[in-house]
């Protein structure tokens, strides 16, 4: 009860924080609460949601995912590419580059389960393999000349709402329904939690684990889509650093580093704040730099935050 | 390779009785590397008693229990129940067999319910279509695990409290009522109230006689030789790898128990 309470705790300050930032922000800046911006918005939180919402599943495993913003480099300039060289259209690049992902969180499992690699080390591995893979393929140079409708899953809208928004919410409820009603769900938490007991239950953990960074770089190659289609085109270096922006969104929400804990909610409401702050930076003529500063800011709170609520329960129990 | 006879005050009257031991190992070596842990270890426990397992520390204790709950695969010797032979290559053949073991730290999974760590592994879905897409039927489990538990007597709020809440008894209690609901023959306990206080560990050695008085077996691996005489119905005892004595709980001291463990006190013959 408590610990659920504490669940609550977390993604209501998160989402406190939210609102004031909102508001502020809507004060501070009179380009913020226009229709244009608040769409910007809402793209760039569907970008990260995404991304961050793969990186909770990896996280609430005690796992920690660094690869994610090279793959979804990797999988945006593959997409990308099969338009402008094989003319695929617009949701058959959407399958290659999800399939990159998918390959990418293969690589990432077997590493972890197979290689008995920790996942730290594991993913940036491939965080450096999948960037070094995205300059072979680009040869560092973007990919352009694709048409209009490229831009459909990051600049489509559906009855006035992004359509990036609309994915990241059918996203969101299934994966936050296969988290908390399902097996694969009590098994993902179980083994965050207590990885000894779960194989002792006979739950197939080195199986489980490896499904769960492979459904993870689904999510990611469907991130990295939707970013290059935002840009309607293939950025080779899209994504440096968006492994800080998503751990942090996680954590902000509740999920927790030492495994077991976390929820889509909690990781959406993460997003959404850090989108808000990149956002307002801009407005506000922050530079990159110091939005730099913040977020680390902002990870060293959460994650001090995270160590605190489990102190406090465990001097408990 | 039979088992060795014994000397007359470590009789058991239920040997006479007909009825193969729930469980029993004969002659188990188990090896690592140069170091011989198990060096043609025997071990009995027959239907609904509670026997203790004891020996001084690097006796094998461990590595017998991990051998009956299928985590050590023997390199030698025979593993029998219910007087048929079996072989256990994972945790999960012992469990298939009847066999649940709590592990001293590693039984239940913090972050989940009650009634998520007692169903975990062997949770119920819902039925149809969705039951096929893994989908729980967290009402029948919540429902399952409140009437287990209130039959073996352990107390806690609710089940759907996180394990995490709850104190070292009731948490410890969980874990061994899980073992107790699932088990079909054997619970092998590894120092359960190791980290307990009195209270919490009178709580669980309660629901370790419930379990008895319904019919299970219990093994107990304890350091705690009153605990051992309280609760168990018999001892035997480990040392270098191999069963030293056999007694019956009530007709033996502690002394006897200690001098069994160290060596000076030997019940069962020495060669094979």
């Amino acid at each position: 009860m408590r610990e659920r309470l504490s669940n609550a705790l977390s993604e209501f300050t998160a989402a406190a924080a939210l609102v004031v930032l909102f508001v502020a922000l809507s004060f501070a800046s009179p380009h913020f609460l226009t229709a244009d911006n608040l769409f910007n918005i809402g793209a760039q939180t569907a970008v990260i949601a995404i991304i961050a919402t793969a990186q909770t599943m990896v996280i609430i495993t005690k796992g920690i995912d660094l690869s994610v913003g090279s793959v979804a480099a990797l999988a945006g300039v593959v997409g990308a590419i099969t338009v402008r060289d094989l003319g695929f259209s617009i949701w058959a690049a959407t399958a290659v580059a999800i399939a990159v992902g998918a390959l990418a969180g293969l690589v990432n499992g077997l590493l972890v389960t197979v290689a008995r690699i920790p996942p730290f080390i594991a993913t940036l591995g491939t965080m450096s393999a999948a960037r070094g893979l995205v300059f072979i393929v680009t040869g560092a140079v973007g990919v352009y000349g694709l048409p209009e409708s490229f831009q459909l899953l990051g600049n489509g809208q559906i009855l006035g709402i992004p359509f990036a928004v609309v994915l990241t919410g059918v996203v969101a409820v299934g994966v936050a329904f296969l988290l908390a009603q399902t097996r694969f769900g009590q098994y993902t938490y179980a083994m965050g939690s207590n990885l000894e007991a779960a194989r002792r239950s006979g739950i197939p953990v080195g199986r489980h684990l490896t499904a769960v960074y492979v459904l993870a770089g689904v999510l990611v190659g469907l991130g990295g889509m939707i970013a290059a289609s935002r840009v309607n085109s293939g950025q080779p270096n899209y994504g440096i650093a968006l492994e800080l922006d998503v751990i942090a969104a996680a954590v902000i929400g509740g999920a927790s580093l030492f495994g077991g804990q976390g929820r889509i909610i909690g990781t959406l409401i993460g997003a959404f704040l850090i989108a808000l702050v990149r956002n307002g930076a801009v407005l506000l003529d922050i530079s990159i730099h110091y939005q730099m500063v913040i977020v680390g800011l902002i990870i060293w709170a959460a994650v001090y935050f995270d160590q605190y609520r489990r102190r406090r329960l465990e001097s408990r129990g | 390779m039979s088992t060795a006879p014994e000397t007359e005050r470590s009789v058991d009257p239920r040997d006479v009785t007909a009825e193969a031991p729930v469980l029993e190992a004969r002659g188990i070596v188990k090896r690592f590397g140069h170091v011989e842990a198990l060096r043609g270890a025997d071990f009995t426990v027959r239907k609904a008693e509670v026997v203790a397992l004891i020996g001084d520390n690097g006796a094998g204790k461990s590595t017998l229990i991990k051998t009956l709950s299928g985590v050590h695969a023997p390199d030698e010797g025979e593993l029998l129940v219910g007087g048929r032979p079996v072989r256990f290559s994972t945790p999960v053949d012992a469990r298939q067999a009847g066999v649940e073991t709590v592990y001293q730290d590693l039984a239940v999974a913090d972050d989940l319910s009650v009634a998520a760590n007692l169903y975990l592994g062997r949770e119920i879905l819902r039925t149809g279509p969705l039951g096929r897409l893994g989908l729980l039927d967290k009402r029948a489990m919540r429902r399952g695990a409140a009437e287990a538990l209130s039959q073996l007597g352990v107390r806690i709020p609710r089940v759907t409290t996180p394990i995490a809440m709850l104190s070292g008894g009731q948490r410890q209690s969980v874990a061994v009522a899980r073992a107790i609901i699932w088990a079909t023959s054997v619970v092998i306990l590894d120092e359960p109230t190791a980290a307990l206080g009195v209270v919490q560990t009178e709580r669980v050695l309660d629901v370790v006689r419930r379990a008895r008085d319904a019919g299970m077996s219990v093994v107990l691996v304890s350091h705690n030789m009153p605990q051992v005489l309280e609760i168990a119905d018999r001892v035997e005892v480990l040392r270098l790898g191999r069963r030293a004595a056999r007694f019956r709980a009530d007709e033996v001291t502690t002394d006897e128990l200690v001098a069994a463990m160290t060596g000076s006190l030997v019940t069962e013959k020495e060669d094979r």
